[in-house]
C-alpha cells in the first residue's frame, strides 16, 4: 500500500504580510499587494506590479540573522522557511529533503557581472546558499518547469516520500521581480495596464508579482493541515508559448490526480485555479473545467491580490488555499467583475463560507505543462 | 520497488559524438554545436523546419529523444511515455543571450522568441508537440547528474501507472559545452534499471 502524505507546516513571505495570518487578513480586507511602480530601472514605462519592500524585507530578515551576503529572493526565501523549520523540530539528516522550486531563481545576478564570476546564477547554487544557511544534509533538489513549479513541487514531494526515499520534505517556492521577467512578458504584450482582472470579460493580461512560500510535506501525520490525496503533471503538447485550445493538459492532470485519489470530479468542493487573466490561460482553464463537469465548483484566482509570481505561485496560492479551507471560508477573487469566458464557471466573487472536504489546486504554464494537486481535509 | 523496472534503450551526445545504446552512429570533426547539430539533422533525415527555431538546449533534447522514441505520424496514436530531464546549467546559455538583449539600451531589442526559451522545461514540450506525448513530465536542476534521485522519480511514475515508460537523464548546455544522457525506462527489457546501471551509462 502506498504510503500516505500530508502537508504539516505552511507559511508564505508577500506584499500583504510576512506570515500567513496576516496575508489571510488582508485578503479578508480586500487588500491587494499590485500597485502602480515608477522604476525605470526596471521598465522604462511605469507598471503594475505587487512588490515586496525592501526595507520591509531587510528589516524582518534582521530579526531572524545577523548573517549577511544573502541576495533579496534567498532572503524571502529564508524568512519562509525559517518558522516552519523551527517549529517541525527534525533532525535535518539523510531522511529530509529540500526541495526549491523557482523559474528565474537568482537572474539579477546577471545584470551585474559576467556568469564566469557570479556562480549564483546557476540554480543549483542558489539552493544550496539556501540549503548550507539551514543546514541540510542532503542535496537540494531544484525545481524548474515555468508557472506550474510552485504546485509541482507538491507533487515531487509526495512522490519522493511515497517512494520511500525520504520521509520528510521541506518546499520552498520563490520568484523575484526583475527587468529580465518584465521585460520579457512585456515583449509578449502579456502584461495589463491595469491590475489583472482574472476571468474577467476586460482582461487584457498578467500583473506580476513576487513572492516565497514554505511548506512541510511529511508521512509523519502529527501536526496535520491537509492530506495530498491525488496529483498529475501533463503536458498539452501543442504549444510552447500558449496554452492548449481545448485544455488537454490540464483536463488529463485533473483527471489523473481524480482517479488517484479515487474520488469523483463532483466531490471538489474548492478549486484554486491559474488565472492569470490573459485572455488564452483563462479561457483554456474554463473549458477543461467544464470538460469535468467542473463548472459549478467555486473557484477563484489569488492573482488580484499578489499577481502572478511565477515559480512561487503555485504553492504560495496552495499556502493560503489550505488556510481558507481550514478556516471554512471561501476568498473572493479580487479584480473579477463580469465573466468572461466562453463556458460558465463558478467564480467566487464574494469572500463567503463553506466548509470543503476536497480541495483541487492548478496551474498551467509555458513549455504547455499543467499541474493539478488534489487534498482533502481531515479533522 | 514491487516489480523491476529495465532500461530498453539509451542514447549519449556529447564531444561532437552520438551513441546509441553504445554504439557509435555519428560523429564529426571538432565543429560548432550550430554546426554539429544541423549534421546530424541531416544525416538522419530528421524533417521537422521548427528545429531550427529552437535553442541549442533543446536541439540537443530533441536530437537525442529522435533517435530513441518511434516518430508518432499520427496525432491519435497515444504514447504514455513521461520525460523526467535533468542538468545543471537550467537554461542559462539563453538567459544570457536574452540578458544581453536588454542590458545594453542603446540596443534594446527583448525579444519573444528568445524569452520563451529562458525555461529550462520548454525543451519537454518541444519533444511532447514532437512525438505528441500527453504526458508527465518534469525538469530537475542538481550540481550533478543523481542517478539515484532519477531512478527513484522513474519507478515511482511507472508503479503508480502515471506513465508505461520514462523518458529520462541528463541534458545539459551552456556555452559550447554539452552532454546528454537519455535513456528509456520501462517495465520489460534486459539491462536492469539500477543506480549502478544509470551510472555506467554517464561515465
Amino acid at each position: 500500500m502506498t504510503k500516505e502524505v500530508f502537508i504539516t507546516q505552511t507559511n508564505c513571505i508577500t506584499p500583504i504580510g510576512f506570515d500567513v495570518a496576516t496575508n489571510m487578513k488582508n485578503i479578508d480586507g480586500g487588500v491587494s499587494g499590485i500597485q502602480l511602480h515608477q522604476n525605470t530601472g526596471l521598465m522604462k514605462e511605469s507598471f503594475y506590479a505587487s512588490q515586496i519592500d525592501d526595507e520591509n524585507l531587510n528589516t524582518a530578515f534582521a530579526k531572524v540573522t545577523a548573517a549577511t551576503g544573502f541576495s533579496r529572493l534567498e532572503k524571502m526565501m529564508i524568512l519562509a522557511l525559517d518558522p516552519i523549520i523551527k517549529k517541525a523540530n527534525l533532525v535535518l539528516d539523510d531522511r529530509t529533503a529540500f526541495v526549491l522550486s523557482t523559474t528565474k531563481g537568482n537572474i539579477t545576478a546577471l545584470q551585474n557581472s559576467a556568469i564566469e564570476d557570479n556562480t549564483n546564477a546557476y540554480l543549483h547554487q542558489f539552493a544550496q546558499n539556501i540549503a548550507d544557511y539551514f543546514k541540510f544534509k542532503t542535496e537540494p533538489i531544484v525545481i524548474s518547469n515555468a508557472c506550474v513549479s510552485g504546485v509541482l513541487a507538491i507533487s515531487v514531494a509526495k512522490r519522493l516520500i511515497e517512494s520511500g526515499m525520504y520521509d520528510d520534505v521541506f518546499i520552498v517556492a520563490g520568484d523575484e521581480i526583475s527587468e529580465f521577467v518584465l521585460s520579457g512578458f512585456n515583449s509578449f504584450q502579456a502584461m495589463s495596464n491595469l491590475p489583472c482582472k482574472p476571468y474577467s470579460k476586460n482582461r487584457t493580461g498578467v500583473t506580476l508579482g513576487e513572492a516565497a512560500a514554505a511548506v512541510l510535506v511529511s508521512s509523519n501525520k502529527e501536526g496535520v493541515k491537509v492530506k495530498i490525496i491525488g496529483d498529475g503533471s501533463i503536458n498539452d503538447a501543442n504549444h510552447i508559448s500558449g496554452p492548449s485550445r481545448t485544455g488537454e493538459g490540464l483536463f488529463r492532470s485533473i483527471k489523473s490526480a481524480l482517479i488517484e485519489a479515487n474520488i469523483e470530479a463532483a466531490a471538489i468542493d474548492y478549486i484554486s485555479a491559474h488565472g492569470t487573466a490573459t485572455p488564452f490561460n483563462d479561457e483554456m482553464e474554463a473549458i477543461a473545467f467544464n470538460r469535468l463537469q467542473l463548472e459549478k465548483a467555486p473557484v477563484n484566482s489569488l492573482k488580484g491580490y499578489y499577481g502572478h509570481t511565477l515559480g512561487a505561485s503555485g504553492l504560495l496560492e496552495t499556502v493560503i488555499g489550505i488556510q481558507s479551507v481550514l478556516e471554512n471560508k471561501l476568498l473572493a477573487t479580487m479584480g473579477f467583475d463580469e465573466l468572461g469566458v466562453s463556458q460558465d464557471i463558478n467564480v467566487i466573487k464574494e469572500n463567503g463560507t463553506k466548509n470543503s472536504r476536497y480541495f483541487l489546486k492548478t496551474a498551467s504554464g509555458f513549455g504547455g505543462c499543467n499541474t493539478a494537486v488534489l487534498f482533502e481535509k481531515i479533522n | 520497488m514491487a516489480n523491476k523496472t529495465y532500461i530498453q534503450s539509451f542514447c549519449t551526445i556529447e564531444e561532437n559524438q552520438i551513441k546509441v545504446n553504445g554504439k557509435i552512429l555519428f560523429e564529426k570533426e571538432q565543429s560548432l554545436f550550430s554546426d554539429f547539430s544541423k549534421s546530424v539533422y541531416q544525416h538522419f533525415n530528421i524533417d521537422y523546419p521548427k528545429f531550427f527555431k529552437m535553442d541549442n538546449l533543446s536541439k540537443l533534447a530533441f536530437l537525442a529523444t529522435e533517435l530513441l522514441l518511434e516518430k508518432t505520424e499520427n496525432e491519435e496514436q497515444e504514447n504514455n511515455t513521461a520525460l523526467v530531464f535533468s542538468n545543471k546549467s537550467s537554461s542559462l546559455d539563453t538567459d544570457t543571450k536574452y540578458q544581453s538583449s536588454i542590458t545594453d539600451k542603446g540596443s534594446y531589442y527583448p525579444s519573444p522568441a528568445v524569452f520563451v526559451y529562458t525555461l529550462p522545461n520548454i525543451c519537454l514540450g518541444e519533444i511532447s508537440i514532437r512525438h505528441q506525448l500527453k504526458s508527465e513530465n518534469s525538469f530537475f536542476v542538481f550540481a550533478q547528474f543523481n542517478p539515484l534521485f532519477m531512478m527513484n522519480y522513474a519507478n515511482i511514475l511507472l508503479e503508480k501507472n502515471k506513465a508505461t515508460s520514462v523518458l529520462c537523464g541528463w541534458v545539459e548546455y551552456f556555452d559550447e559545452e554539452y552532454k546528454t544522457l537519455l535513456y528509456l525506462v520501462g517495465a520489460e527489457g534486459e539491462l536492469e534499471h539500477s543506480e549502478e546501471s544509470i551510472k555506467k551509462l554517464y561515465k
